[in-house]
């Protein structure tokens, strides 16, 4: 279980969180989206002992991330936004590293090595070195690392930025399967698709502080359930509707073009922030 | 602590074991350069205190050596902190602060050792051969670990690589040649060897050379090695907490 309450932190004399107060349950998938600079990583790496909160409290299965890190560190996994592979060594020995780090016996550590490998389909890679694997891989085996100590609680910074569709979905359905093992899972993501397709809940990040946490098809619901998109010279304006036949009755009574579509989070963020997301 | 640190420490091995081949010969190059410059180019007629310039000069190369070795473990943290955002994974371990800076001072020793392993192989070949006493290694020791505690800190203080670079420029070098390496402290003008006398490496020197040739070295200048060296590793685990944003 993650709680947070009352979190800021501010860099010199920019305010990066602004009372955030939060909590995820266990075995929950919580997805935290909003624009970049939203105070989404600052989050993530407080509650990993990445970075210190300047005030409030924050702790993971009941260990204080301040004051008891050593023992909350041990109750999560991390996969980061950038890459932090040693490129120079082989897949297994990147693990082998983090087994380390994180005390498991070599019989243990190994057995668990070749079942993740096993888990992420990489077990043909383990003597590759990391510099020979592609994007896709390299994140599949940060996801394997991050689960390497039996973690009960995930955190994803942006699992899948940079990567093609194809590679997207089944990370997405790696996350999917990590969450059905009972493991806690607190994504962060400015895609509106992943936080749709995954999360049981979403928080809206706007400035460093918490717009509005819901499930997303209730943040959606909000809006309606189709949109018309109508191109305007320097924007675009879009209408909402419960019904599609409310939606083509407004289409055919208008001489402008219009894109009929499904109400998606970005709506329910738009609507709250006034920004978009990407 | 044994533990984070054993960890620390493996990384480090894993990549020294994978550049092995290419630093064996990046490690002859500067002290075959002052062997041959300086050895016998320029000291082939010289005798200080009874030994030729060459054995002079020998275990002032060793203790250069083992302080830009143990020192260089700060450019493979930077790298690892800057390029690779590697520090990151261990920050996120439950691994202590003055574990991870035992893990990276014992990896900077270590590959002060090796250096000098070749460095020792090379004298050899220029036919010199120095005690290997306890002495000698106890020196070694103390230097190397003073050396790579320093580096540890440094490389947590520093913003960039460029910076570190310039800490080398700044430090290390003016000591490798102002430390005793090259010729004897006694040629210095009295003003100059008083400052000199608080460099590290004077007294690494000092002590490498004066065992080298089966002395017992001074307590004075092994205990001012040891002091020193417990001093930077306590700094440096204060700086790796400092490194958190």
């Amino acid at each position: 279980m993650i709680r947070i309450e009352n979190l800021n932190k501010t860099y010199k004399t920019v305010q990066a969180l602004k009372d955030v107060n939060l909590e995820v349950k266990q075995g929950e998938l919580f997805a935290f989206l909003g624009p970049n600079g939203a105070g989404k990583t600052t989050t993530i790496r407080i509650l990993t002992g990445l970075t210190r909160y300047s005030s409030g409290t924050a702790s993971l299965n009941g260990f204080d991330v301040g004051n008891r890190s050593v023992e909350s560190r041990r109750q999560c996994g991390l996969v980061p936004q950038s890459i932090n592979l040693d490129r120079e060594l082989s897949v297994f020995e990147n693990l082998t590293i983090h087994g380390k780090l994180f005390r498991m016996d070599r019989q243990e550590r190994n057995k668990r090595i070749d079942e993740l490998l096993d888990y992420v389909e990489m077990s043909d890679r383990k003597e590759t070195l990391v510099k020979n694997l592609s994007g896709g891989l390299k994140r599949r085996l940060m996801i394997a690392r991050a689960l390497l100590h039996s973690p009960s609680i995930l955190f994803l910074d942006e699992p899948t930025v940079g990567l093609d569709a194809a590679i997207r979905r089944k990370i997405w359905a790696l996350i999917r399967k990590i969450q059905q093992h009972g493991t806690t899972i607190f994504l962060t993501t400015h895609y509106i698709e992943e936080a749709e397709f995954l999360a049981d809940r979403v928080a809206f990040l706007d400035k460093g502080a918490i717009v509005v946490v819901d499930t997303p098809e209730a943040l959606m619901n909000q809006m309606g359930v189709w949109a018309l998109d109508r191109l305007k010279e320097d924007d675009m304006e879009t209408l909402y509707f419960n019904d599609r036949k409310e939606a083509n009755d407004h289409i055919a009574a208008h001489k402008d073009s219009f894109t009929l579509r499904r109400v998606n989070l970005e709506d329910a963020f738009l609507s709250l922030t006034g920004k978009k997301v990407s | 602590m044994i533990y984070g640190a054993s960890a620390v420490y493996y990384r480090e091995i894993l990549i020294l074991r994978r550049r092995l081949t290419r630093l064996i010969p990046s490690w002859c190059v500067s002290p075959l350069l002052y062997l041959i410059a300086f050895g016998f180019a320029m000291g082939k007629h010289v005798t200080l205190d009874g030994h030729t310039y060459m054995e002079f000069l020998l275990p002032g190369l060793i203790a250069m050596t083992s302080m830009t070795q143990a020192f260089a473990i700060s450019s493979e943290i930077n790298i690892a902190r800057f390029y690779w955002n590697i520090f990151e994974e261990i920050q996120a371990a439950p691994v202590s602060d003055i574990s991870y800076v035992a893990g990276e001072v014992l990896a900077g020793m270590t590959r002060a050792f090796l250096a000098i392993l070749v460095v020792l192989v090379l004298g050899f070949l220029f036919g010199v051969v120095l005690s290997l006493n306890p002495w000698f290694w106890l020196a070694i020791v103390l230097n190397s670990f003073l050396f790579a505690s320093l580096a540890v800190g440094i490389a947590m203080l520093v913003k960039s690589h460029a910076d570190q670079s310039l800490m080398t420029s700044f430090v290390i070098t003016p000591m490798a040649f102002l430390g005793g390496t090259f010729f004897p402290l006694e040629n210095f003008p009295v003003w100059a060897q008083k400052i000199i006398y608080f460099l590290p490496l004077t007294h690494a020197a000092g002590a490498i050379r004066t065992a080298a040739f089966g002395n017992r070295p001074s307590f004075v200048s092994l205990m001012i090695l040891a002091i020193i060296g417990l001093l930077f590793f306590c700094v440096s685990v204060w700086c790796v907490k400092r490194a958190k944003d």
